[in-house]
Order: structure tokens, then C-alpha cells, then sequence
């Protein structure tokens, strides 16, 4: 029992400091609430701080039902350091916002918590547990500005979907165990490969896609992340683009490629569809759009077709370049709405396109920024966002979907853009109209420059991440 | 001190810097003082390293230095590094020295000019690109010393940016010399790329020598034709010297020292530095040699309706590079380096005079509107007769040994031919011709000169006529460094560059020494009628050249305009390139491509806002989406089942 403990380190330090948050929160003063800023800091670097001691270890806790290896510390890892950055953009935005601080840190902690529950686990109903808690933490995180209708609006509509998305995969897991007996993905593969192949199990895999479909934004099941995006506090929006994406994935991507290779040619075609489709209606979607929220948000649909193009391929030793692809996406986009939350007032002004233009003039060193993320975003070298799609689309080229890449390649010309759009509003267009003071202080710069620092060496020299990426891929053989 | 042979072009250097970066904001005297100061201590230093080279024994006359690697691509290596032999010794003081006399002349020419700092960047910038043209060790180096001057030239023809004329000759320098570049660039390649066909990969100077018996002759050929179609881009050559009469319209002191003395010289300093490929490639030798006799004469000819100042010395320049490829196209390199250099000092002095007479006459470069100027420009009016013998090849002048060196192994060379010297020698007589044209309607004769300006006639300051002196007296001296055995010199000169070029001396024909004086005393004799008839045209009788003018108004025309070769050109190559331009801009690209790439565009655009319409913000709707997908899905996969 004792060496369980110590395996779970991270979730539990993260877990008593969220509780202890709440605690203090409570006597705590209005003026002082950035202190819980700081002790979400303390939390998620002790988290790390274990991730790290325990990164070499193989094991698993808990009868089975808890697992740690490489890609769960890779994730968790990767997880905490979103937390991280969230957290010190978050410091002033919320201050700012007159968001419920109180409240905040906490959600941000718990939700955080049930992402790392499901990237490490090897357990269904583990997974089912920690994709509720993640998700319903988000839930009250996009209603944090309660006094903004389409916050709460985004909150309700990303709560009743989600609820609804979660029945599908809970039944698919119902069902999974129903014709197979088991809850652990890894006796999935070895039953199909003994004959077990029924139209019960296969209900249970279709199921489970559309739950994952839904937490990570593919067409058709993407509704709700335009309005929920938009509507959210910017840096939750940050938060969902990065985090909840990243451990959706991977969880996703964990099951599929532990439990059900042996039926890629099954799941693979319709995967394949979705994917073309994801890629192809996001990208020409973004085009019209002038809100710049709503934009990213279509932008975050495209990349998770961009991901799928690897993903489809269900080749095991080349799914390093989907873990690469998640770091160079989570960084690119905390970068890109750490801009984002720097121009916008009030959680409403100032997120329009027209609110860019000129701002080179006035604002160069942040229009610069800005440039880098949407120039990693278009995938421009030496940024790693070119890295992470050369890799993507070399994938699914080595693994003969000639035609999944080269749709995949005119998607992101199209997707350059709406990119470009924006960095040319900033640079070559005179401003239209006013957009009053801006907050330029450090914390949100802190994250900025980080954000870029990581572009750029993940960029460079790429090879240092894909070797961790292939070693936390190895746990697929 | 061998190893710091980098330092004489990092002086230039530190001056480009120190002007470009604080010259606007600092007094003219920091700007002259460091623009001056840094190309003398190169000159100090290049003196110096002579008497070092000199110290050591002929043949062990070679120091390298490799500063760092540069392109490092598989097996080929290339450094920057600097050399220095007796030939890259040479151009480093002629460089250096003739450089920084004009820098001195530069601060009391142009020192009303608001532009001054810029113009003493530029002016370090180009002696810097010079200097390591000059001393890089390996071709791809001295392309970035190539390139560099042109850009410099480029800069410093379109100083006066303002005006169009001044623009527009910038520009047609710099598009006549990439031409050539062109030609520079194909060699290099071919060169890298042949060697590296047979295992070596290197474009350094002595590895490149080493080596060079591995390449098959017609690579050969190929080879120095495409270093020569640089040359003759850069050193203004048939049949691309139309842009160096128009850079004339750059401050004078540059054209004396970018348009004269220096970098028009690179192309014959190049032929030179790769004499070992161009010693086995007989037939580009003949070429160089024949495109320079007949550059030499063509440009002479037009030389002698000219009536701007500058354009008669520009023809002039083009004239003597002309001589100077003959002397290496014949395989005697040393006496094209000795022309370049006495062609250096006289052909700078010329230019520098002829500023100081623009500069007493108000801007003036009109020749009938001078005359007569000998009493108010005493110091300038001797220096430029000087200068003029010092050209038309007087004896105890120094033009009269280098050019009679060329002219001579021209004829008694198993390179040369009698052709080529004979077009050679006419030449001479028509220098001479045209040179004191020059001098008598200046200088000589009846005044001309606008009443108005007249009375501010006067003599420059010392500091433009101290160079003036300086020049005067190398123009003189300049020649006995290599007075020929024949005349009982010793034949320094080539004694020094010999170890460079490894002259053969087996299979030489031996001719009678009568011969060689006979020669020589035939080319003093032409070109004394030369003078003769200048004397008779344009100052005894003027009215005799205008009786010419009017019986043969045909030829006179023709050679006044050049022989039309400017018009030539923009007919068969500048308007056809245009027409096609044009045709590429509004068809192919503006209506085919642009209306390709707008067209997916707004398709697009449009498919997206049709598509947006299905985000209609209710939930259900949002809800029934789920279904629709997951019935797909779900329906997908277990038909897959079943079937």
C-alpha cells in the first residue's frame, strides 16, 4: 500500500493542495486572492518535482486500476508545465476580469488532477473517472464571469453536451465490458485476437470514439467549441485548448493503440473520414470568421484533424509525432490567448479582428509575438509548429495515406490564411479604431517568452523531444 | 608579423563601422580623420609586410592564414583566409596607396557635401571590399570581394541619388556588371564541381594549382571563358563596358578611384590570380587577348569626340584595361599587373585633375567651354601634362615602360601575334592623340570660359593638390621599378612577381635586342604624331578639326554617339527584355496566376460562410450533430461486422 502511495505522488500532493485552497480561500480577504496564484504555482511545481523523481519508473498500484511509464510522466508532465503557464497568465487576467478567484485556482487544480488520472491508467472506468473530473471542473471554469451572459452561456451549453457525450462513452465501456469481461484495454486486444470479434464489442468501440470525438472537437461532434470557446474566460479557453486536448488525446490514443489495433482497418476508415472532414470544414470555416476567439477555436478543430492524419495510420512506432505535435500545439496556443488576453477588455471588447489592425504601431514588441504564435500555428520554420506537422504528415506519408497528406498539406495553406490575415491587419493597416490601455505587465510576457523560448528549441533542435516522445511511445509494443 | 595579414583589410573595415554607425552624428573632422586614418594604417601595414616578403627567399614568398571555416558542405571546406604573395602585395599597395591619396583629395572635394559621412562609408566599405578581393585565397572569397565593390560602385556612381541621371547609371552599372557575375558565378561552379568530380573538392588558390592537371582541356577553356565574361563585366571589356562611361556621374574622386585605379583593374587581377588554368586554355588567352586589343582601339576612337571631360578619361580607362588584358592574354601577367599599377597613378591623376578643374570651374565638364586655364591652375596644369606624357608613353615617363612591356611580348611572345600588336601600337598613336586633345582645349589656347565664372577661377586648396603632387611624381618615378634589361634596367618588377606566375622560359623565341629597340623607338615615334597631330588640330589650327567635322558629318556623328552601341543594345536586349516582362507581369501572372489564386480564394471565402451557417447556436441542433455523427460512426463499424 505504501509503495501504491508513493507512485501516486503527484495526484495526491496536487489533490490536498487543491482541497487546502479551498480551505484558505475562506480566509482570505478580497485584496490578497493573487496568494492562491501563487500556491497553484507551489502545487503544480511540487507535482512536477514528483513527476520527475518517478519519471523512470514502470508500475502499476492499485490492483491494477492506477499504471505509471514513460508517456503517463511525458503527459503529466507536459500537463503540470500547461498548468504552470495558465496559472501565471492567469494572475492578472482574473484580478483584472473581477473573476471568482476563490473558486478558480481550485477548478484549475481538480481539473488538472483528473487529466492526469486519465493519461495514467490502463482502466476504463479509472479513465471514465478522471475525464468527469477534468471535464467537470471545466464545466464551472467557463462560467467563472458570471456576470457575462455568454460565459455562463458557454458553461451551460459545454455541460449538457458534455453530459450527453459522456453517456455515449460510458455506454461504450458498459459494453466493452459486457463482451469481453474485463475493464483493462490491454485483455481487449488479446480477446479480438482469440475470435471475439461481435457486433456488441464493435458497438462499444464506435461509442467510445464519438465520447473522445466530442472531448477533443471533431467534426461532426465539435459544436459546442466555438460558442464555448468564445464565450469562456480567455485563459480557460487557453486552459481547454492545450490541457484538455493534450490528455483527451493521449487517453484516446492510449486505448486505441493498446486495445484495438488488431480492427484498425475497421475504425481506421471511418477515423480517416472524420479526419478530411475535421480538417477541411474547420479551416474553411475560420476563413469568415472575425472574432478571434472564434477563430483559434476553429483553428484548435483543424490541428486535432492535423493530429488524426497521424493517428489514423495506427502505426505504433511512428505515434511519437503525435506527442510531439501535442507539445508544440499546447505551446503555440497559450501563447497565441495570452495575446488574446492582454487586448481584450472585459471579456467582450476588443476581440475582433479590426481591434489588430495597426497594432504593430503602438503595441511592436506584442503584434511581434503574436506574429510567432500565428506563424508556429501556419507552420513556418524554425518554429515547432512546422516540426510537428512535417512529422505528422511524414507519418501518415511513410505509412502509405499518400492522399489523408496531401489533403492534409492544402489544408494548411488554406489555414495560412486566416493566420496571415491577422499578422497583416497588425503590420500593414492603419488602426480603425480605439482599444484604450493596455495591461502590459510581466506575468503575462513571462508566459509570452517562455511560450516562444519553447517554439523555438523544440523548433530547432526537435530531436531532444522526440526521443522522449518515442520512449513514451514504446509502451504501445 | 606574417600571421596578421588580416589586419590590412580590418582597418577599412573598423572605418566603415565607426562612420556608418556614428559619422552623422559626430564633426566632419571625425569623419575625415577615420575614413583617412584606416586606409593609411592598411597602407602602413602593406608596406610593411613587402619589406617582410622581401626578406624571405623568392620562392618561400607566400603567407596563408586561415581565419575560420565557412561553408562546410560534406567534403568541401572552404575558410575564410587571406594570402599574400608578391602579386596580392602588389594590389594591396597600389590599392591602399592610391586609395588613401584619394580619401585625403575627397576631404577638401566634397567637403560642402551634405552627404560626407555617407560618402567616406561607402568610400571604406569599397577599400575594405577591394582589400579582401585582393588578398582572399580561395575564389569564392574573392567573389564576395567582387561582389562587394560592385555593390560599392553601385552606391557611390548613385551618390547623388536626386538626380535621375545619377540613379539610372547606378542601376545600369549594376545590372551590366551582374551580367558578368553571371558568367563569374557559372565558372566557379563548374570549376568546384569538375575538380570534385575527381576527388577534390577545394577552391583554394594553391590546392586549386595543385591540382589543376586533373581537369580535362575543354573544361578547361569552359572554365577561364566564364571567369573571363566576369572580367569582363567588372573591368568594363567588349562587350560590357557600355556602363563605365555613364558612372561618370559619381563624385570625381570616385571615378578616379573605383572607375580608374582600382576596381575596374579586379577582372585583370583575376585572369591573373588564375593563371595557372588560363596557361592551359590557349584559345580564351586569344580571346582575352583579342577583345582587348579591340577594346583598347574602339574605345580610343570614341574617345576623340568627346567633349565631357570625364568621358574622354572614362574611354580612356576602358582603353588601357584593354592593353592590360592584352599584356595577360599573351601570357605575360606580369607586365598586365606593371600597366595596372603606373595606370593606377596617371590614370588617378587625370581624374583628380580634372576634379580640380571642375572644381574651379563651378561643375563644369565641357571642354569647349574651358581653355586657357594653364595661368590659373599652375600646380593642376602641370600634374595633368604629366599625367597626359605619363599615358601617351614618353620615354623617362612610366605609362612608356609598362605599355612598351605589352606591346613587346604582344610581338615577341609565342602568345601574341602581329596582328595584335599592330592594332596595339595604332592605339598608342591615337592616345596619345586624344590625351592632349584633352590637354590643349583645358589647358591651352583661347579662353573659353563663361564670363561669370571666370572670375572665381581659382587653384584648389592644398589638401586636393598635395595628392595631386604625389601622384605626379609616382607617375614619373612609378616606371623604374621595372625598366626592361634591354635599357639596362634590371627588370625588377617581374623579377619580384616571377615566383607567382613560374614563367616558362623553354620555347620562347629569342629575338635580336636591335629588334626590341627598334620597337620601342617606333612606338615613341607614333606616339609623338600622335601629339603632333593634336598640336595641329587643336591648338594651331583649330579650325582644321572643324573642317573635318563638316566634311565626313556621317562619321563624325556615329563616333560622337558612340557608335550607337547603347541604342544597339536597348533594342535588341533592354526592350525585348521589357516586352517580356510586361507581357510575364499582365498575363501570366496578373490575369492567370493571380486569378487562379484569387479565385480559389474567394471560392473558398464563400464556402466557409456558407458553412457557418450551420453553427446556429442551439443546443439541440448542436446535440442532433452528435447523433447524426454517431450514428455514422456506429453504422460504419458494425456494418463492417456484419458483412
Amino acid at each position: 500500500m505504501m509503495d501504491d502511495l508513493s507512485l501516486v505522488m503527484p495526484e495526491v500532493v496536487l489533490c490536498g493542495f487543491g482541497l487546502l485552497l479551498l480551505l484558505i480561500e475562506a480566509f482570505l480577504g478580497e485584496k490578497s486572492k493573487s496568494l492562491l496564484g501563487i500556491l497553484t504555482l507551489i502545487a503544480a511545481s511540487s507535482a512536477l518535482f514528483f513527476v520527475l523523481r518517478l519519471s523512470r519508473l514502470n508500475g502499476e498500484a492499485f490492483f491494477g486500476l492506477y499504471s505509471l511509464d514513460p508517456l503517463a510522466s511525458l503527459i503529466k508532465g507536459l500537463i503540470l508545465v500547461i498548468l504552470v503557464l495558465i496559472t501565471v497568465a492567469s494572475i492578472r487576467y482574473v484580478e483584472r476580469e473581477n473573476a471568482i478567484a476563490g473558486e478558480y485556482y481550485p477548478l484549475l487544480i481538480f481539473s488538472t488532477l483528473g487529466m492526469m488520472i486519465m493519461v495514467s491508467t490502463t482502466n476504463l472506468l479509472t479513465i471514465f473517472i478522471g475525464v468527469e473530473l477534468m471535464s467537470i471542473s471545466v464545466y464551472v471554469l467557463c462560467g467563472m464571469f458570471r456576470e457575462n451572459v455568454r460565459s455562463a452561456e458557454a458553461s451551460l451549453k459545454y455541460f449538457l453536451l458534455g453530459a450527453f457525450a459522456s453517456a455515449f462513452l460510458v455506454y461504450g465501456i458498459s459494453l466493452l465490458y459486457g463482451s469481453t469481461g474485463s475493464l483493462d484495454i490491454r485483455a481487449y486486444s488479446e480477446a479480438i485476437s482469440a475470435g471475439n470479434y461481435s457486433s456488441v464489442l464493435m458497438l462499444g468501440v464506435a461509442l467510445i470514439t464519438v465520447g473522445f470525438a466530442f472531448k477533443i472537437a471533431l467534426v461532426p461532434f465539435h459544436m459546442w467549441t466555438p460558442d464555448v470557446y468564445e464565450g469562456a474566460p480567455t485563459s480557460v479557453t487557453a486552459f481547454m485548448a492545450a490541457g484538455v486536448k493534450t490528455a483527451a488525446f493521449v487517453t484516446f490514443l492510449r486505448i486505441f493503440y493498446t486495445a484495438f489495433l488488431p480492427v484498425i482497418k475497421d475504425w481506421g476508415g471511418v477515423l480517416w473520414l472524420i479526419a478530411v472532414i475535421t480538417m477541411s470544414y474547420a479551416n474553411l470555416t475560420a476563413l469568415v470568421q472575425e472574432n478571434i476567439k472564434r477563430m483559434l477555436a476553429y483553428s484548435s478543430i483543424a490541428h486535432a484533424g492535423y493530429i488524426l492524419v497521424a493517428f489514423v495510420t495506427g502505426e505504433r512506432s511512428l505515434s511519437s509525432s503525435i506527442i510531439y505535435y501535442l507539445f508544440a500545439y499546447a505551446f503555440m496556443n497559450i501563447g497565441a490567448f495570452t495575446c488574446v488576453m492582454l487586448m481584450e477588455r472585459k471579456g467582450e471588447e476588443n476581440l475582433d479582428i479590426d481591434s489588430y489592425a495597426g497594432l504593430s504601431g503602438k503595441h511592436p514588441l506584442l503584434s511581434l509575438c503574436l506574429s510567432i504564435f500565428l506563424l508556429s500555428l501556419t507552420g513556418v520554420p524554425p518554429l515547432a509548429g512546422f516540426m510537428a506537422k512535417f512529422y505528422v504528415f511524414s507519418t501518415a506519408i511513410k505509412a502509405g495515406y499518400v492522399w489523408l497528406a496531401i489533403i492534409g498539406v492544402l489544408n494548411s495553406v488554406v489555414a495560412a490564411y486566416y493566420y496571415l490575415r491577422v499578422i497583416m491587419y497588425m503590420y500593414f493597416k492603419e488602426p480603425v479604431k480605439e482599444i484604450g490601455e493596455i495591461d502590459l505587465s510581466s506575468p503575462y510576457f513571462l508566459v509570452v517568452f517562455i511560450c516562444i523560448f519553447f517554439l523555438l528549441y523544440l523548433g530547432i533542435f526537435p530531436r531532444d523531444l522526440t526521443l522522449l516522445a518515442e520512449g513514451a511511445v514504446s509502451v504501445f509494443f | 608579423m606574417g600571421e596578421y595579414i588580416w589586419l590590412i583589410p580590418s582597418f577599412p573595415l573598423v572605418g566603415f563601422l565607426l562612420n556608418g554607425l556614428l559619422g552623422r552624428r559626430m564633426p566632419k573632422a571625425f569623419v575625415s580623420w577615420v575614413g583617412c586614418l584606416s586606409v593609411f594604417l592598411s597602407f602602413l601595414f602593406s608596406v610593411f609586410t613587402f619589406f617582410e616578403l622581401l626578406r624571405l627567399p623568392p620562392e618561400a614568398r607566400l603567407i596563408e592564414v586561415d581565419i575560420f571555416d565557412w561553408i562546410i558542405s560534406g567534403e568541401f571546406v572552404t575558410r575564410v583566409g587571406f594570402r599574400i604573395d608578391p602579386l596580392s602585395i602588389v594590389m594591396c599597395l597600389v590599392v591602399s596607396g592610391v586609395g588613401f591619396l584619394i580619401h585625403v583629395y575627397s576631404v577638401g572635394y566634397m567637403h560642402e557635401d551634405p552627404g560626407y559621412p555617407r560618402y567616406f562609408t561607402y568610400l571604406n566599405l569599397f577599400v575594405f571590399m577591394m582589400l579582401i578581393l585582393v588578398t582572399a585565397n580561395n575564389v569564392l572569397l574573392m567573389f564576395v570581394g567582387w561582389e562587394g565593390v560592385g555593390l560599392c560602385s553601385y552606391l557611390l556612381i548613385g551618390f547623388w541619388y536626386e538626380k535621375d541621371s545619377a540613379s539610372n547609371a547606378g542601376k545600369k552599372a549594376f545590372i551590366v556588371n551582374r551580367i558578368g557575375d553571371y558568367g563569374f558565378l557559372l565558372g566557379i561552379f563548374l570549376l568546384l564541381f569538375s575538380l570534385g568530380s575527381k576527388g577534390v573538392w577545394t577552391l583554394n588558390f594553391s590546392e586549386l594549382e595543385k591540382n589543376v592537371n586533373l581537369l580535362n582541356e575543354n573544361v578547361i577553356s569552359l572554365i577561364t571563358l566564364l571567369f573571363f565574361i566576369g572580367a569582363t563585366g567588372k573591368s568594363a571589356q567588349i562587350p560590357l563596358y557600355v556602363w563605365l562611361p555613364d558612372a561618370m556621374e559619381g563624385p570625381t574622386p570616385v571615378s578616379a578611384l573605383i572607375h580608374a585605379a582600382t576596381m575596374v583593374t579586379a577582372g585583370v587581377y583575376m585572369i591573373a590570380r588564375l593563371h595557372f588554368l588560363y596557361n592551359l586554355a590557349p584559345e580564351t588567352m586569344f580571346i582575352v587577348a583579342l577583345i582587348g586589343v579591340l577594346t583598347a582601339f574602339l574605345a580610343a576612337s570614341i574617345g576623340f569626340a568627346q567633349y565631357d571631360i570625364k568621358r574622354v578619361l572614362a574611354y580612356s580607362t576602358i582603353s588601357q584595361l584593354g592593353y592590360m588584358f592584352v599584356g595577360v592574354g599573351v601570357g605575360a601577367y606580369a607586365a598586365g599587373i606593371f600597366h595596372l599599377m603606373t595606370h593606377a597613378f596617371f590614370k588617378a591623376l587625370l581624374f583628380l585633375g580634372a576634379g580640380s578643374v571642375m572644381h574651379a570651374l563651378a561643375g563644369e565638364l565641357d571642354m569647349r567651354k574651358m581653355g586657357g586655364l594653364k595661368k590659373y591652375l599652375p600646380t593642376t596644369h602641370w600634374t595633368f601634362l604629366i599625367a597626359c606624357l605619363a599615358i601617351a608613353g614618353i620615354p623617362g615617363f612610366s605609362g612608356f615602360f609598362s605599355k612598351d612591356e605589352i606591346l613587346w611580348k604582344a610581338f615577341s611572345s609565342n602568345r601574341g601575334s602581329i596582328f595584335i600588336y599592330i592594332l596595339g601600337l595604332v592605339t598608342a598613336g591615337m592616345t596619345a592623340f586624344y590625351m592632349f586633345r584633352l590637354l590643349f582645349n583645358v589647358f591651352y589656347g583661347k579662353e573659353r570660359v563663361d564670363e561669370e565664372i571666370k572670375h572665381h577661377v581659382h587653384e584648389s586648396p592644398k589638401i586636393m593638390t598635395i595628392p595631386l603632387v604625389i601622384l605626379a611624381i609616382l607617375s614619373i618615378i612609378g616606371g623604374y621599378v621595372g625598366v626592361p634589361h634591354v635599357l639596362g634596367g634590371g627588370a625588377h618588377f617581374e623579377k619580384f612577381l616571377e615566383p607567382v606566375f613560374k614563367v616558362p622560359h623553354e620555347g620562347e623565341i629569342h629575338h635580336p635586342l636591335s629588334l626590341e629597340i627598334g620597337l620601342m623607338v617606333l612606338s615613341v615615334v607614333v606616339a609623338l604624331i600622335g601629339i603632333y597631330f593634336a598640336y595641329l588640330y587643336f591648338l594651331k589650327k583649330p579650325e582644321l578639326s572643324e573642317s573635318f567635322v563638316q566634311k565626313y558629318p556621317n562619321l563624325y556623328r556615329t563616333v560622337h554617339n558612340k557608335y550607337f552601341v547603347d541604342e544597339i543594345y536597348g533594342f535588341l536586349f533592354v526592350d525585348n527584355l521589357l516586352r517580356f516582362g510586361r507581357f510575364m507581369k499582365n498575363v501570366i501572372d496578373e490575369a492567370i496566376i493571380d486569378g487562379i489564386v484569387n479565385g480559389t480564394g474567394y471560392f473558398l471565402r464563400g464556402l466557409g460562410s456558407v458553412l457557418r451557417f450551420l453553427q446556429s447556436g442551439y443546443v439541440q441542433a448542436y446535440a442532433f450533430s452528435i447523433i447524426i455523427g454517431a450514428i455514422l460512426v456506429v453504422g460504419y463499424l458494425l456494418m463492417k461486422v456484419t458483412s
